[in-house]
């Protein structure tokens, strides 16, 4: 059995403890989660269960995005929130919100965060280090951020903007299935469309030249992958807010263990993304604080350390620009 | 003779700059031809336009088509490409590196058909990395990396290689170890353009040279008839000549 195979199954198994123990764990103590009467089930299945699934899908989407774009673009910091298509997809997102077009709200977030795709990977395609990648997508997130403040400050509809705001921090509290049906569905088309670019992926670690010249058309491989992070990143997005980091710590923790072909870390990312980000749902849950942390406040808090730390190897490997 | 590479008045420019100036240069089955001259005198940008990896105008064939209206496969099934800085990016086994070699024919570096695997073990034992075939990339030396490189683009399996400078920074036992490698392809019918800085390897090992200055051929033929003082001497901007030492050679620029 491979590396990758084994650290699929084992990240695999650690995705269905995590969603178990969201499904009984949480402020309300249960002692069976599926004894059979009525608070129980409501408690659980129409509000942990759809909750635990929503995190689930959002971290799995972000894990499989950033290890594929981290494999398009040969950057181990590469990532939807690093890159700006977080950033955008919530803008798309709030845009619909805001001016009355809910039901717009996960098409305009998949659209904006192909946008953002489309631009940071023309622009980093050609850049040769992490700095130089990471500075667009600085700029590109700062700039979504900032047409998210001027969007929130013309919305028509004032008071919808704490609910707004409360969703643009990242959260999955109070998702149904029709959120988790959203997702998986993005999610399924986004891995369709990534999966067909592994081989791609596999061959870009020689570089782009030598890529093409095993044979790899890199055109086809950067559309499919730039597509499927783009529906990935959407619907994560549009179903749980920014979640930032989780796209850049899966596929780091899965290198450690699998090993680093590009083509097999991306399913065991995206089963690290989706464990990681329920652990982390349970984590906010059974916080004492008075109002319920934010899921991406949380994720930021953890994974911006993170981040540093790869950055900082990075930097004493001498493998920035 | 069945031709494998044929250019005929080949230019390209990058930029301002005219990197080849009505370049021809036929590669046949069987041939080993190295590309001399100083830096910038175009040698990789032939190799390129041979691929059809840069804009070039001009008459172009890799084997019996256009490598430009080619798709990416069917390039690489005609000629592998080693190019002068070889990358690995991310740090895979060396297996697997030599592995990606056989992406034209469709396999994937862990699931490899016998036909496949044939050809990735041929190739390591070709460039004597039995020993290290399970070591990351990161943990070789630069001329163990070399190594894994050139059998990556062996284990292509293509007619043609196209190696850019293959033995910079090779220990001179490397060296010759490639120049056999390069030997037994084109005994194997198959053909090999190399390009370097080291003459006397090159007088050596191929059976033509093509010496460049500024995107222009000044001499092509076998070493000792090319390699003439007044060739070099316009090639390299100093008197020099290359001197035949039995069966090798060397070359001995002026100070």
């Amino acid at each position: 059995m491979s590396a990758s195979l084994r650290t699929t199954l084992a990240l695999a198994a650690l995705s269905l403890v995590a969603v178990f123990a969201a499904l009984w764990l949480g402020p309300v103590a249960l002692e069976n989660p599926f004894a059979n009467d009525e608070a129980t089930r409501t408690i659980v299945f129409d509000i942990r269960l759809p909750r635990a699934l929503s995190a689930w899908l959002a971290g799995a989407a972000l894990g499989l995005s950033g290890a594929a774009l981290q494999g398009l673009l040969r950057n181990p910091l590469a990532d939807s929130g690093v890159l700006g298509l977080s950033g955008f997809a919530a803008l798309g997102a709030v845009i619909a919100f805001a001016f009355g077009f809910a039901t717009f709200a996960p098409l305009m977030a998949v659209l904006f965060a192909l946008g953002a795709a489309i631009i940071v990977t023309t622009l980093g395609w050609a850049s040769r280090g992490p700095a130089s990648l990471v500075l667009i997508g600085v700029g590109l997130s700062s700039f979504a951020g900032g047409l998210i403040a001027l969007a929130l400050n013309l919305a028509p509809n004032p008071g919808a903007l704490s609910d707004l705001v409360n969703w643009t921090l990242g959260s999955v509290e109070g998702r149904s299935m029709q959120h988790v049906a959203l997702a998986a569905t993005l999610l399924a088309i986004g891995a369709a469309l990534i999966f067909a670019a592994a081989r791609g992926l596999q061959a870009l670690t020689l570089g782009e030249e030598s890529a093409a010249a095993v044979g790899a058309n890199l055109s086809s491989t950067r559309a499919l992958v730039v597509l499927g992070a783009a529906a990935c990143t959407g619907g994560a997005t549009a179903v749980a807010g920014i979640i930032g980091f989780v796209g850049i710590a899966a596929p780091h923790l899965v290198r450690a263990l699998a090993g680093h072909d590009p083509a097999r870390l991306l399913l065991p990312s995206a089963f690290a993304g989706g464990a990681l980000l329920v652990c982390a749902d349970i984590v906010v849950r059974l916080l004492p604080t008075d109002t319920e942390l934010k899921l991406g406040v949380a994720a930021a808090l953890i994974g911006g350390p993170v981040f540093a730390l790869i950055a900082a190897r990075l930097a004493s490997r001498g493998g920035d620009a | 003779m069945n031709s494998l590479l044929s250019l005929r008045s080949v230019s390209v420019d990058l930029g301002a700059t005219r990197a080849l100036d009505s370049v021809s240069l036929t590669v046949n089955a069987g041939e080993i031809v190295a590309i001399l001259g100083p830096n910038g005198a175009g040698k990789t940008s032939l190799m390129r336009a041979a691929l059809g990896l840069i804009g070039a105008k001009g008459v172009i064939a890799l084997g019996d088509a256009d490598p430009r209206t080619l798709s990416a496969r069917d390039r690489a099934l005609r000629a592998a490409y080693l190019p002068q800085r070889p990358q690995s990016i991310w740090p895979v086994k060396v297996a697997a590196l030599v592995a990606l070699g056989r992406f034209a024919h469709g396999a994937a570096p862990d699931r490899l058909a016998l036909r496949d695997q044939a050809a990735v073990d041929a190739a390591i034992e070709a460039c004597s990395l039995g020993s290290l075939q399970h070591r990351g990339m990161d943990e070789l030396s630069g001329g163990e990396k070399a190594r894994a490189h050139l059998a990556r683009a062996l284990a292509q399996h293509a007619p043609l290689l196209l190696l850019d400078e293959p033995i910079a920074g090779l220990d001179p036992a490397q060296a010759l170890g490639v120049a056999e490698v390069l030997q037994s392809h084109a005994a194997a019918g198959g053909g090999a353009v190399f390009s370097t800085h080291d003459i006397a390897f090159a007088a050596g090992t191929a059976h033509r040279v093509v010496l460049m200055k500024s995107g222009r051929v000044i001499a092509e033929g076998p070493a000792i008839e090319a390699l003439t003082p007044a060739a070099l001497e316009s090639a390299y901007g100093r008197p020099a000549r290359l001197e035949r030492i039995g069966d090798d050679f060397a070359a001995i620029f002026e100070r």
